[in-house]
């Protein structure tokens, strides 16, 4: 009983905090997906460099112009292509990262399925 | 023969992630932007370096002509290097240079253009960095070489009488 009740208080909390997003949460969640060009390894969410720092004014722009977030991303992959994005999308250059989870997890589960049915036997 | 096939496919497994892996060392981590597509300027508004006069982007840009769009600041150690090449690339009168203030004090960039001297034959300002996103910029300095409302050329880095020549040779 006190598990389920723990589980609907977190349900709860995600469901309101949920409704609570607002521009702000729209922003972070863009500039989070968008790779920092000129600093490695970080998002220009994180990164405080000029470049970032100019892209983050850009994002509120957009924001505020009432885009969605996939026009947002849109935009800034016309400008500077798919290397922005962290979240990369499906094409003939991103399909083996796209499917080789899938592939090694179906392998993964024959060899324990083949192991349960030795066991059985 | 079936309990072959296990380590046999976990052998080719581990060679195709390897294969994959291997590959991933020999492409660049860094960005290196598409410099060989030919892309339309964008249309943006700003402010006129000088006289603080709102201009249009298409005013500044006509058909028929070439244009060197180069992105600078006073605060920029490679833009100092670079001012002798465009100063030069100026007294051919070939193309018209066009400067794009990036982030910069006024009184700094003035004073930086009384001291080097002025190649441009119009700056605009790019107060917070926006309009040098909407050009696909990344940095400072940076300069575009544009025909027919075009970018026909992206040069990264700061000018050398090398990529000069290349201008001129381009312009031609």
């Amino acid at each position: 009983m006190k598990i389920l009740s723990f589980f609907l208080v977190v349900i709860l909390f995600y469901t309101s905090s949920a409704l609570k997003a607002n521009e702000l949460d729209k922003r972070n969640n863009i500039t989070k997906n968008l790779r920092c060009l000129v600093c490695q390894g970080q998002s220009i969410y994180d990164s405080d460099s000029e470049f970032a720092n100019s892209l983050k004014i850009l994002v509120d722009r957009k924001i505020d112009e009432g885009l969605t977030d996939a026009e947002i991303y849109e935009y800034f992959k016309n400008k500077y292509g798919e290397w922005i994005l962290y979240d990369p999308k499906l094409n003939k250059n991103t399909y083996i990262l796209w499917f080789m989870p899938l592939l090694i997890f179906l392998l993964g589960g024959a060899i324990i399925f083949k192991k349960l049915k030795k066991k059985h036997n | 023969m079936k309990n072959k096939i296990l380590p046999f496919s976990v052998i080719i497994i581990f060679g195709i992630i390897f294969f994959i892996f291997y590959k991933g060392l020999e492409d660049s981590k860094i960005y290196t932007p598409d410099v060989s597509k030919k892309k339309e300027i964008p249309v943006f508004n700003s402010k006129e370096f000088f006289s603080g006069e709102n201009v249009k982007s298409l005013s500044i840009f006509e058909l028929d002509k070439f244009y060197l769009l180069n992105i600078w600041s006073s605060w920029c150690v490679p833009c100092r290097q670079e001012h002798p090449f465009l100063m030069n690339l100026n007294l051919d009168n070939e193309v018209n240079i066009i400067g794009m203030n990036y982030k910069d004090n006024l009184k700094n960039a003035e004073n930086f253009l009384k001291e080097l001297g002025n190649p441009y034959k119009e700056i605009f300002i790019d107060f917070d960095g926006t309009i040098a996103i909407e050009w696909g910029a990344y940095g400072v300095p940076e300069s575009f070489l544009i025909y027919n409302n075009e970018i026909i050329k992206k040069y990264i880095g700061p000018l050398n009488q090398e990529l000069v020549n290349e201008i001129n040779l381009l312009i031609k």
